[in-house]
Parts: C-alpha cells; structure tokens; sequence
C-alpha cells in the first residue's frame, strides 16, 4: 500500500521535474542559425557546385578525356571531344545535370588535368528543372581554381602548336633509336 | 445600448473581436513559446517577431483546396467542424471579465459551459465517424471516450466550489472569491480541473484523438482547407476558454493579488483577468512540450482510478467541512 502510493507520488514528481526542466530552457540562448541572414562557413574543400578552370595561360585545362564521366556514379556528366588547330583537345560540349549530382567528388578525384572542381556554393535551388542542367559556358571560370600553377599541356609529352615533342617542363628531347645501334 | 454594462453590444462586440483575435494570435504565441522551449526561435520571419503567422496560416488554409472525400458522409462531415468553434464561442458568452463586462449572467453559468463543454465531443465524434476512414473512426472513438470520462471529474471537481461559492452563476463565483482564491481552499478540485480541462479541450498530453504518431491526424485526417481550419481555431478557442475559466473558478477572476488594484475597476479587472489568463495558456504550452501522450488504457484508468475518486473524496471532505462551519 504504503509502496503503491510512493511509486505514483515519483510518478507525479518525476511529471513535475520535466516541466521545471523545460521551463528553464526558455533562459537558453536558441540553437537555430538564421539561414538565409546568417550565413555558414564553408570550408574551401566543401564538395558544392562543380565548375571548369583554366590553366595559368587562360586556356581551357578539360582536355575531354571523359575520366569524370566515367566515375560519375549517378551518371549526370555528358561530353564530346573535339580538337582545335594546334592539336590541343576541349571539349565540344560539357553538360552536367545538377538535378542528379549528387556532389560526390569523384569527378574532380578522376580529373587528371584539374578542370573540373567543386567549390563551397551550395545555393544551387531554380524555379524551372531545365535550369538545373549547366552546360559549359555556364560553368567555364576565367581563374584556375585551387591549383594555381598546373598546366597540363606543359608537363605533358604531347605535342601542341608551338610546343614539340620533349619541350615540356622536366622532360628529355625524344631520343634518337637509331642512334643507339651497337 | 453602448455602455459598458453586462450584454450590452459594445461588449459583445468587443467580447467577440477579442476572443477571435486572440485565438488568432494563440496559434503564433504557441508556436513561439514551444520553440523556446526546444531550444528554436519558433515562426519569427512574417510581420514584426513572426505576430502576423497567423494571417499567412489563414491565407493559406483558406486558398486550399476544400475537398469532400467521395466515400464521406456529406452533411455530418460538414456539420462537425463548424460546432467546435460554435460551441467554444457559447462558453464564452458566460465568462465574467471584469465587474460591468461579459455578455450575459446565467444563474446556472457554470451548468451552461458543462452543458456546452459535452457537445464539444459531438464536433470530434462525427468528424471521426462521417469520414469513413478507419483512422478518423479510431480517433472518433477515442475523442468519445475520453471527453465523456473526463467530462464527469471536470463536473465533480467544480462542485466544491459551487458549495463554497454557494452560487451556479460565473459571476457570483467570482465575487465570492474577493476575500480569497479558492485554489487553496480547494487545492484538489484544482488539480483535477486542470487534468480534466486539459483532456476536454484535447490538447497535449491528453491529444489521444488526433495522436499523430499513432493515428496519422485522428478524426481530423481528411479534413482539408477551411474546415481543419475550424478545428484548428475551435481547439484554440477552446484552449483560450479553459485558460479564462480556471482563473474564473479558483484564482479570483478580476480580483487583483496582494491588492495591486489601480486605477478604474473595470480597467484594473480586465488586466488582471488578461493577465491571469496568459499564464495559464504559457502553463499549456509548457505541458504541450513537456509532457509525453499517455497509452489509451492508461489514461482511461487514470481517469477512473484515480480522478473520480480523488474529485469524489475533494466533494466530500469540502461538505463535510462547510456543514460543520455552517451548523
């Protein structure tokens, strides 16, 4: 009897304990961030929008290999190579569909010339989907992006107008086989 | 006509304008203070500090689509939530403000609002039971049960104060509260009242009828547009209404503590009436976030086990006492 009518007196206190202690949360500073006035940090790796960079020269550095393509997991890189008249590949068109990006980063991991990378704008939301699909105009900057000083074409051993075989940076003239006759 | 006497239309003008408002204003206020008390800042971004929330939530509610569902009982599905705010609007009419305002004074007052309180039930009952939806009916069935038991401990638990106040009328209950409150006197029929208020106006903890979690929306699942809106505002009249009757019945009414009165009586009693009232919504905002929903069967034998008679034994000792002063 006497243990009965304690258990439902803690019953009715442990009630009123849970009430002080909610009240006194009105005291406390609120946890919300006012998004759209406050903004949050993003650090300069945060995985958001995807963008095209140019090389030091301000030339395009996608050199339309399609390794990007290839590891988008869910498939929302589109592209065509073409060649320009010094031999240098870009692409005919580079067309992400944002509504399917799923901000992975695979793509800027595959990248072996540092085209494409993403940045810390996350604010990507549009009224109409068919906005959502960038094509490379839109993404295209006049900058190089995180990598200030890689230029591909220079360290590679491809041969471009006004670069010949073996005149990139840290690398040998094209040995001669014929010399090396016993 | 328009003089500040009992009923007279300035009064029931203002009466109504301000009821209206201030359920209006409720739905901002609790969701305000419930995210305070979650540690959120609540709806701040329409009007100044979020106050005209309400007006967009009416916008809103009013530009959906108000849509019958083809398999529902027409006319009973209309009717039920027009007669929550009907109800509820009823009530108010025998509140006592302030001495000189309220709208009309019923001897039997008190008999009215429990009269008013028990077709409250009807709004839910056949909202849940002309929706034809097995949700709605379980919600339906609950808000019966539930308001019809507990219907009986908010009765009971009043009559220790009709025996003190020896009067049915609000306002006679109030006059003979000016030379003390009757929650001390009355301290258990109090606590019941509260409990029982809160699950006649079914709100939290005693929400078993809607009980999102288990019953999707309860008796007002397919309820769209303006009329859950009805439910919507009729649940907050109904709140507002319970936080003006306990300070009616146990704290005094218009009567001002410590005998901090100023100025005009009438302007002394509706400020300490207002008053009085917005602490007791804050304290059913502060049980809504605080308190979790009993089981059904719990609170079923809660209410059976335990407020009957506990109201019962309150009814019986406050008797006892005042034959005993009286003789």
């Amino acid at each position: 009897m006497l243990k009965g009518l304690l258990h439902q007196l803690n019953i009715y206190w442990s009630q009123i304990v849970s009430l002080y202690l909610v009240f006194m949360h009105l005291f406390h500073k609120a946890d919300t961030v006012e998004y759209p006035d406050v903004k949050p940090f993003t650090f300069p790796r945060w995985r958001g929008r995807i963008i095209l960079t140019r090389d030091p020269d301000g030339e395009e550095r996608c050199v339309a290999c399609n390794l990007c393509a290839v590891a988008c997991p869910v498939d929302c890189i589109a592209l065509q190579k073409t060649e320009d008249e010094e031999g240098r590949w870009y692409p005919e068109f580079f067309r992400i569909n944002f509504s399917r990006c799923i901000m992975c980063g695979f793509c800027e991991e595959a990248c072996p010339t540092h085209a494409i990378q993403l940045t810390p704008d996350f604010e990507m939301a549009e009224y109409v989907r068919q906005d959502m699909v960038w094509e490379k105009e839109h993404m295209l900057i006049d900058g190089t992006g995180k990598y200030h000083d890689y230029n591909f074409y220079k360290v590679a051993g491809k041969a471009i107008g006004g670069k010949g075989k073996g005149e990139a940076l840290d690398e040998l003239p094209p040995t001669d086989r014929r010399s090396l006759m016993p | 006509m328009f003089s500040f006497q009992v009923g007279s239309l300035l009064n029931i003008a203002l009466i109504l304008g301000t009821v209206l408002g201030a359920a209006a204003l409720l739905i901002w206020v609790e969701r305000r203070l419930l995210g305070f008390f979650n540690d959120r800042l609540g709806p701040n971004r329409v009007g100044p500090f979020g106050i005209l929330q309400s007006v967009a939530d009416v916008i809103k509610l009013i530009t959906k689509e108000d849509w019958i569902p083809p398999f529902a009982d027409k006319l009973p599905f209309v009717v039920a939530p027009i007669i929550l705010p009907i109800v509820m609007l009823l009530s108010f009419a025998m509140i006592p403000f302030a001495p000189g305002v309220g709208i009309i004074d019923m001897n039997i007052g008190l008999l009215f609002v429990m009269a008013m309180a028990g077709l409250a039930a009807y709004s839910a009952m056949l909202g849940g039971l002309a929706s034809n939806n097995k949700f709605a009916l379980l919600g339906g069935l609950r808000a019966a049960g539930q308001m019809i038991s507990y219907e009986v401990f908010l009765g009971i638990s009043l009559l220790g104060v009709v025996i003190l106040s020896d009067s049915f009328s609000l306002r006679g209950i109030v006059e003979a509260q000016s030379d003390g409150w009757y929650v001390f006197p009355q301290f258990i029929g109090f606590m019941v009242f509260m409990v029982a208020a809160l699950a006649e106006s079914h709100r939290w903890p005693f929400d078993l009828p809607e009980g999102e979690a288990e019953i999707i929306s309860g008796f007002n699942t397919e309820y769209s547009g303006m009329k859950f809106g009805l439910f919507f505002v009729g649940e907050y009249i109904g709140m507002l209404f319970m936080a003006c009757l306990i300070p009616v019945l146990f704290f005094g009414g218009w009567h001002a503590p410590f005998g901090l009165e100023f100025g005009n009586e009438i302007i002394s009693g509706l400020f300490w009436m207002a008053a009085k009232t917005s602490v007791f919504i804050g304290f059913f905002v502060l049980v809504r976030a605080a308190l979790a929903r009993p089981r059904y069967d719990q609170l079923m034998s809660y209410g059976w086990l335990v407020m009957l008679p506990l109201s019962l034994l309150n009814l019986l000792i406050t008797g006892a006492i005042v034959l005993m002063q009286g003789s």
